[in-house]
């Protein structure tokens, strides 16, 4: 890609965002890009670094996602908690884990500097702690990472802490979600598997761009827990080359964004340019019309994961289509798309198009059995 | 998920009402069945915040934790939960028949067991982690606690452990068992809000299941059915509710927070007992019987346990244990599948479009044909039959009949929807067959490569013998004051 071309990249993503700054993706976002790599509203909505939230309230579909202050509390405090001391209690559990004989640990606090020096200051301590390479253990709070995407800077401000040891780097991911019996609940332990991975990858990138070898951040990171019922902390390593490489997937394709704004009429905007009184000037009907110019691929899924959601579920539900089923159901027919299609192949009042006689005669037996067993 | 399910679910979604996905109940509905219903404090693994439970839909009873961080207010909560849950679990104990069996000592079993009906699978799991939490602790010794608590803790670990035994309905998860009767128009994922699911296929007259779906899934007219509450709820209502009681721990402070949470809880509790009538109204199906009577043996065989004194459940299972409890629920997951599909041709109908189960008219017999000669002569009646299934069994594999209990059959020759059956098993010993045991021409059949048949279950050595590879012989669980002392916060 040349650089003029880039630019046009820039200035149409810009375009599309109106004139307000650029929604910063945090670890939690990139990480939910792999959801549903699929989809180019999304793609192009994030590049574009679109306020997803605000234009879903907008359109009047806002996103059922709410946090209780007692699940915000809680993880505020277990954080405070380990990382109380100088992160004295992580020194315990790391001790363990990864059976240091560690007996001393610097600790840097980052953000003592200010929050327009972090992102350099993270750069600088990192340098320097590669370079030097003495053996000695040390802690980074309040680290400032950036990833680039889509031609913009995003910057990761991580309640993590990287931790270096004898050269090594690894991300240290803190979670107030019990550890019991050793075990935790697998969806959550995926989430903060998948958002530790955005942090190992901007790590690795920053090595790389430091002249180092960006394995020297470890693929294992570290997740703290509480232990059981209690809040004392526990620790466990968790694996996540496997997020690593579906995260990577993802961003390249983003890199590719200039195919997915090639597509696009001209005249697509999502500007949501605030009025006097802070609400968008934008009519909301004019919004959607706009939405839906960009095409979207809903998938249940994307309820738990995407702001827009309800809005595409709506949409998905006013074309009648298969996707609002889930992607199992959607197998099952075969990939036919529209309900009333498969309704039709099964009923035998549509003809089957080329290539779907197969499903066809499946969905119609089906139908034959279902009637004849419910007689 | 199967063709004909997805089929039901486009129907769903044109009509805009649930479809009927078996003919006949497959779980057991008690007559006297407890809902319960948990509430925890978000953000805490195991912080009980509320629960309605009892067994009279006009009269649940309400329990809360005015403060979820104070250990004692927990246990007072649990000990709360004990007086309404044992008293109904141990009444089942009362009454016992004897079983006579075949081989071996005649043993007793429970003429009844319990039913604890509970919205979701999440709340599911609550109890698990509930029953956790609490089956360690000892009535004596540092940090007391009342001595229904353990005991509670030990049955509701028991409760949790059966929910995930295929077959077995003494813990019911009503978004589950709907599920296994009807499909909605919508995805699975949506399936597990209850008032979602019941709106599909339940909605109030004058609106479609589509309509109150979509109502449903706003907290304010329907609050979530837990375990996790409404995160707007939380900050706005029950966040200055317990605010208001740790500032004065009255009891008008405790009465605002039961208010709240009452509010919270109602609306599940009736949709609890709808879907109870619902099931109920289906007809059941034949081997439902069989199977609650496992979860009978199963339920006297823990009652004794109890009574004898033993520890309560370990944290985790040994190497040999947790391999002879998958091989377990392979085996009643298989069982389970089978025995449904027999008892529900809607189900048998999945299997006849893979090619596995066919159904048709008989067109001729020969009930007396024989095979062998003088004393090896053997009574083999043979039967053709014509269907239009696409059947994808071969010459020699042997099938049995959902209609017909004990009978098997083998598949001789198949040609153009003509199947030629040679009866096996089932047609008595005499020269001629015993009768009403040889399907007649004209009569409608249906057949299927699918037995249930009984299965050894695998050879495993005992738990002191296991091998290296699998950690060598655990080491005996003694319950400890650790144990009892563990913190809950």
């Amino acid at each position: 890609m040349s650089t003029v071309r880039d630019r046009a990249v820039v200035i149409r993503l810009d375009e599309l965002r109106g004139p307000v700054p650029a929604r910063p993706h945090d670890a939690r976002a990139i990480a939910a890009l792999a959801a549903n790599p699929g989809c180019t509203r999304r793609a192009v909505m994030d590049a574009a670094g679109v306020d997803k939230d605000l234009t879903a309230r907008h359109v009047g579909f806002p996103a059922p996602f709410g946090q209780s202050q007692f699940a915000i509390t809680r993880g505020n405090v277990f954080e405070a908690l380990v990382k109380e001391n100088g992160c004295a209690e992580l020194l315990r559990l790391l001790r363990e884990l990864l059976d240091l004989p560690v007996e001393q640990v610097g600790y840097q606090d980052v953000e003592s500097v200010g929050s327009h020096l972090r992102h350099s200051h993270t750069r600088a301590l990192i340098d320097r702690a590669a370079r030097q390479d003495d053996g000695s253990a040390v802690f980074y709070d309040h680290p400032l990472l950036s990833l680039e995407i889509a031609g913009h800077t995003s910057y990761l401000e991580p309640d993590v802490v990287a931790f270096q040891i004898g050269g090594r780097f690894h991300i240290v991911e803190i979670k107030s979600f019990g550890m019991i019996d050793g075990q935790a609940e697998p969806d959550k332990v995926a989430a903060a598997a998948r958002q530790a991975a955005v942090y190992v990858l901007a790590l690795r990138t920053l090595m790389a761009d430091l002249g180092h070898d960006p394995l020297r951040v470890s693929h294992d990171v570290v997740l703290v827990c509480p232990e059981n019922f209690a809040n004392r902390p526990t620790a466990a390593l968790v694996d996540v080359r496997k997020q690593l490489s579906v995260l990577n997937r993802q961003l390249t394709r983003m890199t590719r964004i200039e195919q997915l704004l090639q597509g696009l009429p001209a005249d697509v905007t999502f500007d949501l340019a605030p009025g006097e009184d802070g609400v968008p000037t934008r009519s909301a009907d004019e919004l959607a019309q706009a939405l839906m110019r960009v095409p979207a691929r809903y998938a249940p899924d994307c309820l738990s994961t995407c702001d827009m959601c309800m809005f595409c579920r709506h949409e998905a539900r006013a074309c009648g289509s298969t996707d609002l089923l889930g992607r199992q159901v959607r197998d099952q027919l075969g990939g036919v798309s529209g309900v009333d299609e498969a309704l039709g192949l099964a009923e035998g009042t549509r003809e089957p198009a080329e290539g779907q006689e197969e499903i066809a005669r499946l969905l119609r037996l089906a139908n034959r059995l279902r009637e004849e067993s419910l007689r | 998920m199967s063709a004909l399910t997805a089929l039901a679910q486009l129907r769903a979604i044109r009509d805009g009402v649930a479809q009927r996905i078996t003919t006949v109940r497959h779980c057991h509905v008690s007559a006297q069945p407890m809902v319960l219903i948990p509430l925890k404090l978000a953000g805490e693994a195991a912080a009980p915040l509320a629960a309605m439970v009892g067994t009279d839909p006009g009269h649940p009873r309400l329990l809360v934790v005015p403060q979820p961080r104070n250990r004692d207010l927990r246990f007072a909560f649990a000990a709360g939960l004990a007086e309404v849950l044992l008293p109904y679990v141990e009444g089942f104990a009362k009454s016992t028949e004897t079983v006579e069996r075949r081989s071996g000592e005649p043993y007793e079993r429970c003429l009844d067991a319990p039913q604890i009906l509970v919205p979701n699978r999440s709340a599911a799991s609550f109890v698990g982690l509930l029953g956790r939490s609490t089956r360690f602790r000892r009535a004596d010794g540092p940090y007391p606690v009342h001595p229904s608590v353990p005991l509670l803790g030990r049955w509701l670990t028991y409760f949790a452990d059966r929910s995930q035994q295929p077959g077995s309905s003494m813990l019911l998860v009503a978004t589950e068992a709907l599920s296994l009767h009807w499909a909605t128009g919508q995805s699975g994922l949506e399936d597990a809000n209850l008032a979602a699911l019941m709106g599909w296929i339940d909605p109030p007259p004058g609106t479609s299941g589509r309509q109150a779906a979509e109502e449903a899934e706003d907290p304010l007219l329907w609050p979530p059915a837990g375990p996790a509450t409404d995160p707007g709820f939380d900050n706005e209502v029950l966040g200055p509710a317990i605010r208001a009681y740790e500032e004065a721990p009255t009891d008008r402070a405790v009465d605002r927070v039961s208010q709240a949470l009452r509010t919270q809880l109602d609306p599940t509790w009736r949709l609890m007992w709808r879907a109870v009538e619902l099931l109920r109204s289906l007809p059941e199906g034949a081997r439902v019987k069989d199977r609650w009577e496992f979860d009978r043996g199963s339920f006297t065989r823990f009652t004794e346990r109890v009574a004898e004194g033993g520890p309560p459940q370990a944290r985790r299972d040994g190497a040999v244990g947790a391999a002879a409890r998958l091989a377990g629920l392979e085996r009643a997951r298989a069982g389970y599948d089978v025995q449904r599909a027999h008892d529900d041709p809607l189900l048998m109908a999945e299997y006849r479009l893979t090619g596995e189960a066919f159904a048709g008219t008989v067109t001729s017999a020969d009930p007396e044909h024989s095979e062998g000669e003088g004393r090896s002569r053997k009574l083999r009646p043979l039967v053709t039959v014509r269907t239009g299934d696409p059947v994808r069994l071969t010459p020699g594999t042997v099938v049995g009949s959902p209609d017909r209990r004990g009978h098997a059959a083998e598949i001789v020759g198949i040609a153009d929807g003509e199947i030629t059956l040679k009866i096996v098993k089932g047609m008595g010993r005499g020269k001629t067959p015993v009768p009403g045991s040889v399907p007649e021409p004209g009569e409608r059949v249906s057949y299927t490569s699918l037995t249930d048949d009984f299965q050894s279950s695998a050879a495993l050595p005992d738990p002191e013998r296991t091998p290296w590879t699998h950690g060598g012989p655990p080491q005996e669980y003694v319950p400890s004051d650790d144990d009892a002392q563990e913190e809950w916060l």
